[in-house]
């Protein structure tokens, strides 16, 4: 119960922190591998910061409820997974928490803010059955869906689950919104739809989605983890090592493909969801 | 302390350029100059952005797009006007169809004279744009304080 | 076992009086003051049996068997006589299949049975009746608003609207009857008189018109009558089965022997079938898409809430001898498939009605496969689904026959700007739409037990369907969503102009549908733990925790609390949206080629290259008729071999 409880501030008050810190991080490897300087470490900070001091405007009376709503339900879904709830709880009300910032998009009835939304709503149909397979994965092996029953098994579960292990790490270009699959809000897309799914949004509010996206990241990179804890140090600083490295295969990713379009995205996921957590859970069942 | 100054994010627009100021500014964002190191970030949408780069002479056309641009930006925002161009018109000044130079339309901060502007002179006017944030970012805050300080005596002497 | 009767006698007496009556005013009291008697009636029921939790009543059923044995052959008879009139070969051969070998049944085998207890009560009846009697007459009061623009709409037609209250009356009295039978023979007579309402109730605007006959309407309600007559046959074989092999016409006796370990296949698996037709499962979901060419009353009460219910109803009563053996087997995976073909289906139509139509039967699939498994946390989340979907999509037919109505269109495309022009509609049909689908609301809830029991019951194919097929539902359910939610300038308020009785049926839906967010672990418990207990003996295997239970309701608590005390509030400096610098500042126009003013227009996604309607129902039409062949194959090669 203490354990939790502390978790759950740890997640609060440090994940912000952390996942700032690791989008400057991402920052600054892709700048070296365009062969540039890049950003302070801090920038994303300074992104926040100044996105808060500008001046407050809004499209219309709701869409900011909308986002405030995104945020609340991003903190509470990470909050629930380091509480130790079930995964599938977690996996719905981050889709809550997604509906909420698709909605927002919506709302606006801006012609960008559609596409984004669309888009958007799409990788959420290409990542959603692996996620939910890897979930079932954990409760085949562990035989349960909770967070914390599955910290207190006893084996590293990565050999097991691998076939959800690698479907998960491919679903997690759509989540971490990498090229080639960075089709709904990326700023690099510029050209193509402004700014896509955040068209509308602007200072505190664009602040607030930042932040959240710093609290998914962790959350994700949390999930990662689960696959290689049994318990032990040695394994728990493993897995830390792991999910760093899945972070630094994202931008690697990133910036080895162009970007594709959103058919891509929905073959590919659905595909290896299929075929990777198809056999996985046959082999798991029958084996 | 003001974090406007440390990620101004920039908008650039092309006003009738012929290009070559804008493969300039492009060029800025290129591994040769990497305004990156400064925290620009090279948005498409006039909500984010805090500094707007044209280009480009002001034309009947376009004169309304840029003043939209430039009213959908939040404050604090400031403009830099990049290319001889959009400064006065450049050569293009006494023509039937040009309008002149950026000024006309919206209130400029910085300009950079140059056809092609040198990606250095561009980074140069940005650096200086900055500053001119920085004191609009502190005019911001000490007005909407007054603003605040008002509405409290408002209520006290009421 | 007064307010049995009650329940089943008084519907029909008001469906007769309201036939007599010509006029709007009498009609609109007795309307509204039966409504409130029954769903009263319903409550006391529930009331009176709940200590117990139900029991049977040795009701003398010989009389009545002769009364429904004479009005069974006097409605073949008009069957027929329709059948040669619209030149349905079909209806004429099924209906002289069935209805003679009924007969011939009931008066030897069945004359010789003894049947002990012709009718019952208990937990899951008990949510039936209440779904029957609140949602039912709600659904009713609302009739009254909505049929009358709808004759306005249709002002050249006789007015025939004592003939469609008469048939919703006798609907809900034959609906009461079904989750109270025991007797399986009287069972099959009201689920016939259900199939009658909802074939004469579909061609409300094509049968009997000597001018204006809407043939579209005549020929879906022929398709409807067909298909559910297929199913009526399938319910004939296995009374006959039940009777002559087993002995028995009693479901509880049924259920008993299968308890035993004795294999009660046979019997069940015809039970099965009869409900997938009537619950529109694929091969045979072609009747509930033409169904909807009705008006949206009956949409609501029949073709989502309750009538296809009944079918979904009688599979999951029978899920205690479900499973892995064939009758299982067909359920679990025509169930499955029809719920992930379904799901497809409904992302690339953009007719709202259609959208709901595929929801409809994509989730009764979801709830045939739950029963199909059998297990006591497999059931659960079916009874949840029952619960949560009758209200919940009852809520969303209701919306769209008024938005329909007031905007002249049932498109969702033409719904643009629908917040703005009618708000309090809008935000209802939101509150509908999250509630399908979206955590913490019940659907979800449900679809998350679903989840835990298909992976329990290690049925692989169920476990990639449901993972498939919830990732479609979020899709298409957000996208509509996202309409309603758009914020579009330049629309007036049209609300003014829907009747009363519209919104005050809707408004009790939206509290109903908040209320069973709120209190479902107490319905578990109260209701649903309790049932399966008595079914299976034991509860094992729950998906959810109290403790899951509880944090969902904080959940919407808070979601509750946030849209109340925070919604639609900002003082930030309101700005036009983002049109590439063109925009004329209306929110609406931009300045397009050739300096025109070019109004923006929006669309959804509707990927027809990837859920074409064509293409998903080959699939599902396919793989549910082998696996239909199949299961009835074998078991009729079973018997036949035996013989």
């Amino acid at each position: 119960m203490l354990v939790s409880i502390l978790s759950v501030i740890a997640y609060l008050v440090l994940a912000p922190f952390i996942g700032g810190f690791l989008a400057g991080v991402d920052r600054i490897i892709t700048a070296r591998m365009q062969g540039r300087v890049g950003p302070p470490v801090l920038q994303p900070f300074y992104d926040v910061f100044k996105l808060c001091e500008k001046e407050n405007i809004t499209v219309n009376r709701v869409q900011d409820f909308y986002v405030a709503g995104f945020f609340i339900f991003v903190i509470v879904t990470g909050g629930l997974f380091f509480a130790g709830e079930s995964l599938l709880m977690v996996i719905f009300t981050l889709t809550l928490a997604s509906v909420f910032l698709i909605v927002a998009a919506f709302s606006s009835n801006s012609p960008y803010s559609q596409i984004g939304a669309e888009r958007e709503l799409l990788q959420m149909m290409a990542y959603e059955p692996m996620v939910l397979l890897t979930a079932i994965g954990f409760y085949e092996h562990f035989g349960s869906f909770r967070v914390d029953e599955i910290m207190q098994g006893h084996s590293v579960s990565l050999l097991p689950l691998i076939g959800f292990f690698a479907g998960f790490v491919f679903i997690l270009t759509i989540k971490f919104r990498k090229s080639p699959f960075d089709i709904s809000m990326s700023h690099h897309a510029h050209q193509e739809l402004v700014a896509g799914l955040k068209t509308e949004f602007s200072g505190k509010t664009l602040a607030l989605i930042e932040a959240a996206h710093w609290y998914e990241n962790i959350l994700l990179l949390a999930v990662v983890f689960l696959f290689f804890t049994n318990g032990t140090a040695l394994m728990a600083v493993i897995g830390v090592i792991v999910c760093l490295a899945a972070y630094f295969l994202e931008i690697f990713i990133d910036n080895s493909f162009a970007r594709m379009k959103w058919q891509a995205a929905l073959n590919s996921a659905w595909i290896v969801a299929l075929a990777l957590g198809g056999i996985n859970l046959f082999i798991l069942i029958v084996g | 302390m003001s974090y406007v100054t440390k990620s101004p994010w920039i908008i650039h627009y092309d006003g009738s350029s012929c290009n070559g100021c804008d493969i300039e500014v492009l060029a800025c964002l290129t591994p040769m100059y990497d305004v990156e190191r400064f925290g620009i970030i090279n948005t498409g949408n006039p909500k984010h952005a805090d500094v707007f780069l044209i280009t480009g002479a002001v034309n009947e056309q376009n004169k309304n797009v840029v003043k939209q641009i430039y009213d959908q930006m939040p404050e604090p925002k400031v403009v830099v006007a990049i290319g001889i161009c959009a400064c006065s018109g450049g050569i293009f000044e006494e023509c039937y169809n040009v309008m002149g130079g950026i000024d006309k339309v919206i209130p400029v901060d910085c300009y950079v004279p140059g056809c092609a502007a040198r990606p250095e002179a561009i980074i140069d006017a940005v650096v200086k744009g900055l500053g001119v944030l920085a004191e609009k970012r502190a005019a911001m805050a000490v007005s909407h304080d007054k603003k605040e300080l008002k509405a409290e005596t408002e209520v006290e002497t009421k | 076992m007064g307010t049995i009767f009650f329940l089943i006698l008084f519907p029909l007496a008001v469906a007769i009086a309201l036939l007599i009556l010509k006029t709007d005013g009498p009609r609109d009291i007795i309307v509204k003051a039966a409504s409130i008697i029954i769903a009263v009636a319903s409550i006391v029921l529930v009331a009176q049996n709940f200590g117990s939790g139900g029991r049977y009543f040795d009701v003398d059923g010989e009389v009545i068997g002769y009364l429904m044995m004479a009005i069974e052959i006097a409605l073949a008879v008009f069957i027929i006589y329709l059948g040669f009139r619209y030149r349905q070969p079909l209806v004429v051969i099924l209906v002289l299949v069935q209805t003679p070998v009924m007969i011939w049944f009931e008066t030897s085998i069945g004359h010789n049975i003894t049947v002990v207890n012709n009718l019952y009560i208990d937990r899951l009846s008990m949510i039936m009746v209440l779904i029957i009697g609140i949602i039912g007459t709600l659904i009713c009061v609302y009739a009254i608003g909505y049929m009358k623009d709808f004759q306005k709409h249709h002002s050249e037609d006789k007015d025939r609207r004592p003939w469609f209250f008469f048939l919703m009356f006798i609907f809900l009295s034959a609906m009461f009857g079904i989750v109270v039978s025991n007797n399986l023979v009287w069972l099959y007579f009201f689920w016939e008189i259900t199939t009658l309402c909802s074939f004469l109730l579909i061609g409300y605007n094509g049968l009997f018109h000597k001018k204006n006959e809407d043939k579209i309407a005549t020929r879906n309600a022929f398709r409807a009558l067909i298909m559910n007559l297929v199913g009526g046959l399938g319910f004939v074989a296995a009374i006959v089965i039940l009777g002559a092999y087993y002995g028995t016409l009693e479901l509880s006796t049924m259920l008993t022997i299968g308890a035993m370990g004795y294999s009660v296949v046979a019997p069940a698996i015809f039970l099965v079938f009869a409900g997938i037709t009537k619950a529109a499962q694929m091969p045979f979901n072609s009747w509930l898409l033409g169904a909807m060419v009705a008006p949206t009353p009956t949409s609501a009460l029949l073709h989502s809430s309750t009538m296809v219910k009944a079918g979904v109803f009688l599979i999951l009563k029978l899920a205690p001898v479900l499973g892995w053996n064939l009758a299982g087997v067909l359920a679990m995976f025509v169930g499955g498939i029809t719920f992930l073909m379904a799901s497809f289906n409904a992302i690339s139509q953009s007719n709202a009605k259609k959208v709901l139509a595929y929801s409809t039967i994509a989730n009764l699939g979801l709830i045939v496969a739950c029963a199909g498994v059998g297990t006591p946390g497999a059931v659960w989340a079916g009874i949840m689904l029952v619960i949560f979907h009758a209200v919940t999509k009852s809520l969303l037919f209701l919306c769209v026959g008024t938005a329909e109505h007031n905007i002249g269109s049932r498109n969702i495309e033409d719904m643009d700007g629908l917040f703005e022009k009618m708000p309090r509609l809008a935000s209802f049909m939101m509150i509908g739409i999250a509630g399908m689908f979206l955590a913490p609301f019940g659907m979800l809830i449900s679809k998350w037990a679903a989840m835990t029991a298909f992976v329990d019951s290690s049925n692989i194919a169920l476990i990639l369907i449901i993972c498939f097929g919830s990732a479609a539902t979020a899709f298409y359910w957000t996208k509509w969503l996202g309409k309603m939610s758009a914020i579009v300038a330049g629309k007036e308020n049209i609300q003014g102009k829907v009747h009363p009785e519209e919104w005050i049926s809707q408004g009790t839906h939206v509290a109903l549908v908040l209320i069973i967010c709120l209190t479902f672990p107490l319905i578990s418990k109260g209701m649903v733990v309790p049932y399966l207990e008595d079914s299976f003996g034991s509860v094992s295997g729950l998906g959810l925790t109290s403790n899951d239970m509880l944090t969902m309701c904080i959940i919407v608590a808070v979601i509750i609390l946030l849209f109340v005390f925070f919604f639609g509030k900002t003082d930030k400096k309101i700005v036009p949206i983002y049109m590439a610098g063109v925009s004329e500042g209306d929110n609406i126009n931009f300045i397009g080629a050739m300096d025109r003013d070019t109004p923006v227009s929006l669309r959804n996604w509707y990927m027809e290259g990837y859920f074409g309607e064509f293409k998903m129902n080959v699939i599902g039409v396919v793989t549910t008729s082998v696996i239909i062949v199949a299961t009835l194959g074998m078991v009729i090669g079973t018997i036949v071999g035996g013989m």
